[in-house]
């Protein structure tokens, strides 16, 4: 049993004061042990990357503690160091300066400095770019700096944030595999890698162990171990089954009605076109049935969007998960047949049923003028969500509501008001329910 | 999608337009006025003036002199904006006093301190150095809130992952001063300085020439000599002083500001490759000498690399968790406050002495300067307009003439103003008609450079638009350019009407020898309550005049802005 390098014991993370209190993780526990290559998935606002930052020292969580090598972390963890989704390169420091810099805090004399740094260079395969600036690098090549950079220090935890997902296809393909050469070969002193990523592909092609965890609030559902030998291709039968696996855990979460009322469920943030054409393809599917983890290649988009696509398509009742098969509904089913008008008319149908909406088409229905200020609303939707969490669902329920004809917004005046046809739609269903009675 | 998702970021920090904060920062500025004045009782009636020498070899001096001043003042600034908002940008608390602050500061007009700090500081001081501090203090009050913004602004806006890296590094304040904050921010402060130093040359010209009554607060510089040349009739030394002011303006651009900017390319923070950097023959210059290669690589790299050894040694790391305020620092804040709220209670004491039909010529005064203001802004919009989209949809004239503009802009308006007043005076109505042409001369050449660079900002694709749905000339105008320029021109207006109420200080008493001519407006109540020794009348009207500023500002201007930046910002 190799030693544990990190311990996570009961980590927690709680923004904001008592009333308007957001969990963004819950309860984590995690061990990483040298020599393991381990990654974290997880759908968008799981807690991923606030988890790397607990790790790497970044931020001090609310509850529990971080152990390192099994002495408490405090403050920075100096054996750590992260790579970024987005680089994170000093645009006015050269491809050279950018590795220097990282050594330069250490106390490294600068013509070690500078020494250190192109045979990284060199190492990461690119002699010959010293003096560029990043903006002259292709995508790939910036984050090769990145990579070098990182490695300056020596890390014996070696973090990465995303770190493939700005990059083209090719150039993650080439940059996966060159890591992973580095890893497996031992050319680099790092004792374990911990990535963070939301592609679950990229995810069983590299990892050893798969940490999966989910949203509302952050924690772990599931923790597997990837036994596949070195290199893995990703047409085997054996791999294909573990992505099939992951997806069956990630997917089918979701309950089509909500649980409880009293508390909205966050409304995914998808593209609605996509989720016509998630719900087309579908459709002309045999049985009207998928693979979950066939899809993304299909519809040339992300495993992260294709979660939250299947999300928003449960919780409207158009598909049903289970198993990492996605099928559809009856009424998806006569959505993706259905007309631009009358799939409007659906997707008000369906909407309407949902807390948010429906606490939102209440207020407003009771307002004068069926009118209420964007503030307003804002206020309240922060007491249940943090405050850039409230302002997403604002824009994402405005958009849903603009597409379904029931509500307007008008950005001068920065009202949300009910939409003449909306107003139809209510008194009808409010008809409707007299009636009943 | 991608339209609502911007709305909604940028409809964000609705803060009021008028807030507590406010309130006592007007306390501030109240009771700092009050001290001056009260200080101003013990000025020497008479004040003796230098003598300023018309020879044109005393110019080079003169230039010396005004340069330094401006030179000391902006060092001044740049200290005070790497403390004041570093720690803006650093403590939430800090944050919440010290931004309205600098907001109401920045649209104060400063120049209507110009009397009570100069009366006040001559009464501590011996005169030469009382006026050259003073002079000092209002080029630093003129030049430091826009640093400052954009230094806090740059430090709130690094993106998360560049701190975060330099904390993984373990970098220390030196550091992250050198090699982030300040690379950063280095565009934004640079671009400041250049406007800066435009407006540290307005006050200064203002500054050196001031005389009022028995008091002669010139001070030996560009400004004195210029204002000396006309007091005499004497039209060489005229062309002489001008000359010189524009030579000193076009050198510094040509040696200072475009190889800072040429220089200051690399730290352009877009990963993509974007339009030609501006470019300084100068620069290149620099940058082919041998010798300069040689020594930037060993003498200056081995002098950096000491000092960030050392500094890098000696610098503290961040500190952990959250500053708490310690027990003498309250009792200190606490004093401040008491002292704060008794000179508030004299300082209104004193306003109750002043009587009603005081306070109806400073109404009549504050009324007759808006005006005038209004109508320098309406000229300059009239004629700014069609010339700035003119040169900005033609790429060729908008290279060439840009930093002509730009150069234009920094000449001080201030400094033409003895000449301006000879040439009309004799008019009716003289006064009124040239202390408009100073003021549209102040504020004309922020417009124009605003609208120019508006104007070439219009997407092609929506230029090829309207030519493709056929719109008439007026049409293409209301539904593109209008609405397009409308951010840019609300920028430029902002500024420019801060620059006209400045110069209404000087451009509505004026003083020839032993003639003296005044016309309407708050700027001559001031000077004429500085002369007559009316201490109350100077405060109430310094005071009015600044609150009366800051309300356009926040319930007009400000309006506009929000608008501008909502609706019309093109992306």
């Amino acid at each position: 049993m190799p030693a544990p390098l990190l311990e996570l014991r009961h980590v927690t993370q709680v923004y904001g004061t008592p009333p308007r209190q957001f969990t963004a993780i819950e309860d984590i526990n995690l061990t990483i042990s040298e020599g393991e290559f381990v990654t974290l998935v997880g759908p968008s606002g799981c807690g991923k990357s606030t988890l790397l930052r607990i790790i790497t020292g970044l931020q001090r969580p609310t509850r529990g503690e971080v152990l390192y090598r099994g002495m408490a972390l405090d403050g920075v963890n100096p054996h750590a160091t992260i790579v970024f989704q987005t680089f994170a390169l000093f645009p006015w420091l050269t491809v050279q300066e950018n590795v220097e810099v990282a050594l330069k805090a250490r106390g490294v004399p600068p013509r070690l400095c500078a020494q250190r740094a192109i045979e990284l260079l060199d190492r990461v395969g690119l002699d010959g770019f010293e003096n560029a600036y990043p903006r002259e690098l292709s995508g790939g090549m910036r984050q090769k700096v990145g990579f070098a950079r990182a490695m300056a220090v020596e890390p014996e935890l070696l973090c990465l944030d995303e770190p493939f997902s700005a990059l083209d296809v090719l150039s993650a393909e080439a940059l996966r595999g060159e890591l992973l050469e580095l890893w497996t070969r031992g050319q680099i002193p790092t004792r374990a890698i911990l990535m963070v990523t939301h592609n679950i592909e990229e995810a069983v092609f590299m990892a050893d162990r798969i940490v999966v965890m989910d949203k509302d609030p952050g924690r772990i559902i599931a923790d597997l171990r990837v036994a596949l030998p070195q290199p893995r291709p990703r047409k085997a039968a054996a791999f294909l089954e573990t992505v099939d696996r992951v997806y069956a855990i990630l997917a089918g979460q979701t309950q089509p009605e909500p649980v409880e009322p009293s508390r909205p469920r966050p409304l995914p943030s998808i593209s609605l076109n996509k989720l016509a054409s998630l719900l087309e393809r579908l459709a002309e599917m045999p049985q009207s049935r998928a693979d979950l983890y066939r899809l993304p290649e299909e519809l040339a988009i992300s495993s992260d969007a294709l979660l939250s696509l299947t999300d928003a398509a449960e919780l409207l009742g158009f598909v049903t998960v289970a198993h990492g098969d996605i099928a559809l509904t009856p009424l998806g089913q006569a959505f993706a047949e259905a007309s631009i008008q009358a799939r409007k008319e659906i997707f008000s149908s369906r909407i309407r049923r949902l807390p948010l909406f429906s606490w939102l088409l209440e207020m407003l229905w009771a307002a004068e003028h069926h009118q209420v200020p964007r503030d307003v609303v804002l206020n309240a939707l922060e007491s249940r969500f943090h405050r850039e969490e409230a302002e997403r669902q604002l824009e994402i329920a405005v958009t849903w509501g603009r597409y379904a004809e029931l509500l307007a917004y008008d950005d001068s005046t920065q009202t949300i008001s009910l939409d003449p046809t909306g107003i139809t739609a209510l008194v009808q269903s409010e008809l409707a329910k007299t009636l009943q009675k | 999608m991608r339209r609502l998702s911007l709305l909604f970021k940028l409809g964000q920090p609705t803060r009021d337009l008028l807030s507590w904060g406010d309130l006592i920062v007007l306390a501030i500025i109240a009771v700092l006025i009050y001290a001056g004045v009260r200080l101003a009782w013990r000025t020497p009636s008479v004040i003796e003036g230098p003598e300023i020498s018309l020879a044109p070899t005393a110019l080079p001096w003169y230039a010396l002199l005004s340069v330094g001043r401006v030179l000391a003042a902006y060092g001044l600034s740049l200290l005070f904006t790497f403390t004041y908002g570093s720690a803006a940008a650093r403590s939430r608390r800090a944050e919440q006093i010290l931004l309205p602050l600098l907001d109401v500061l920045q649209s104060v007009p400063i120049l209507s301190f110009l009397p009570v700090v100069l009366l006040s500081f001559s009464a501590i001081l011996p005169t030469q150095i009382a006026t050259e501090l003073a002079s000092i203090v209002l080029i630093f009050t003129s030049q430091v809130w826009n640093l400052t913004f954009a230094w806090y602004q740059s430090l709130k806006t690094i993106p998360a992952e560049l701190r975060e890296v330099s904390t993984v590094f373990g970098w220390n304040r030196w550091m992250r001063f050198r090699f982030l904050e300040l690379p950063f921010a280095a565009l934004s402060l640079i671009w400041n300085s250049m406007m800066s130093w435009a407006g540290g040359w307005f006050f200064l010209m203002a500054a050196e020439a001031f005389t009022v009554g028995e008091r002669d607060f010139r001070l030996p510089g560009l400004g004195a000599y210029i204002q000396e040349a006309v007091a005499q009739g004497h039209y060489d030394a005229l062309v002489w002083g001008i000359s010189a002011l524009i030579l000193v303006i076009v050198l510094f651009d040509q040696f200072v500001w475009r190889p800072l900017l040429a220089w200051a390319d690399r730290f352009k923070l877009e990963m993509v490759k974007s339009e030609p950097p501006p470019s300084s023959w100068f620069y290149e210059a620099l940058r082919s000498s041998r010798l300069l290669r040689w020594l930037s690589e060993h003498l200056w790299r081995l002098i950096f690399e000491r000092v960030d050894a050392l500094l890098g040694r000696l610098a503290p790391h961040e500190p952990h968790g959250s500053l708490e305020i310690s027990w003498p620092g309250k009792i200190l804040w606490g004093l401040v406050g008491v002292g704060l709220l008794i000179g508030a209670y004299r300082a209104l004491e004193m306003l109750i002495r002043v009587p009603l039909e005081q306070w109806g010529v400073i109404a009549m005064g504050l009324g007759a300067t808006l005006l005038r203001v209004s109508v320098a802004l309406a000229l300059a919009l009239a004629w700014t307009v069609p010339i700035g989209v003119f040169i900005g949809m033609n790429p060729r004239w908008a290279a060439w003439l840009q930093p002509i503009v730009q150069i234009a802009a920094s000449v001080p308006a201030t400094a033409f103003f003895p000449l301006l007043a000879l040439i009309f005076l004799g008019l009716p109505g003289g006064l009124n008609i040239s202390a408009i042409l100073l003021m549209l001369m102040g504020t004309q050449w922020y417009l124009l450079f605003n609208i120019i660079a508006g104007a070439a900002a219009i997407p092609q694709d929506l230029k090829y638009t309207t030519v493709l749905l056929h719109l008439g000339r007026w049409e293409r105008w209301r539904t593109l350019v209008l609405p397009a320029l409308f951010p840019y021109t609300i920028t430029g207006a902002i500024t420019a009407s801060g620059g006209a109420w400045n110069a209404s200080i000087v451009a509505e008493y004026i003083e020839f020898g032993d003639r003296t001519v005044h016309t309407l407006g708050i700027g001559a109540v001031i000077a004429q309550a500085t002369v007559s020794g009316d201490y109350p009348l100077l405060l109430a009207a310094t005071l009015s005049m600044v609150v009366t500023v800051v309300l356009i500002n926040r319930l007009f201007w400000r309006r506009l802005y929000r608008l501008a930046e909502e609706q019309y910002r093109l992306e």
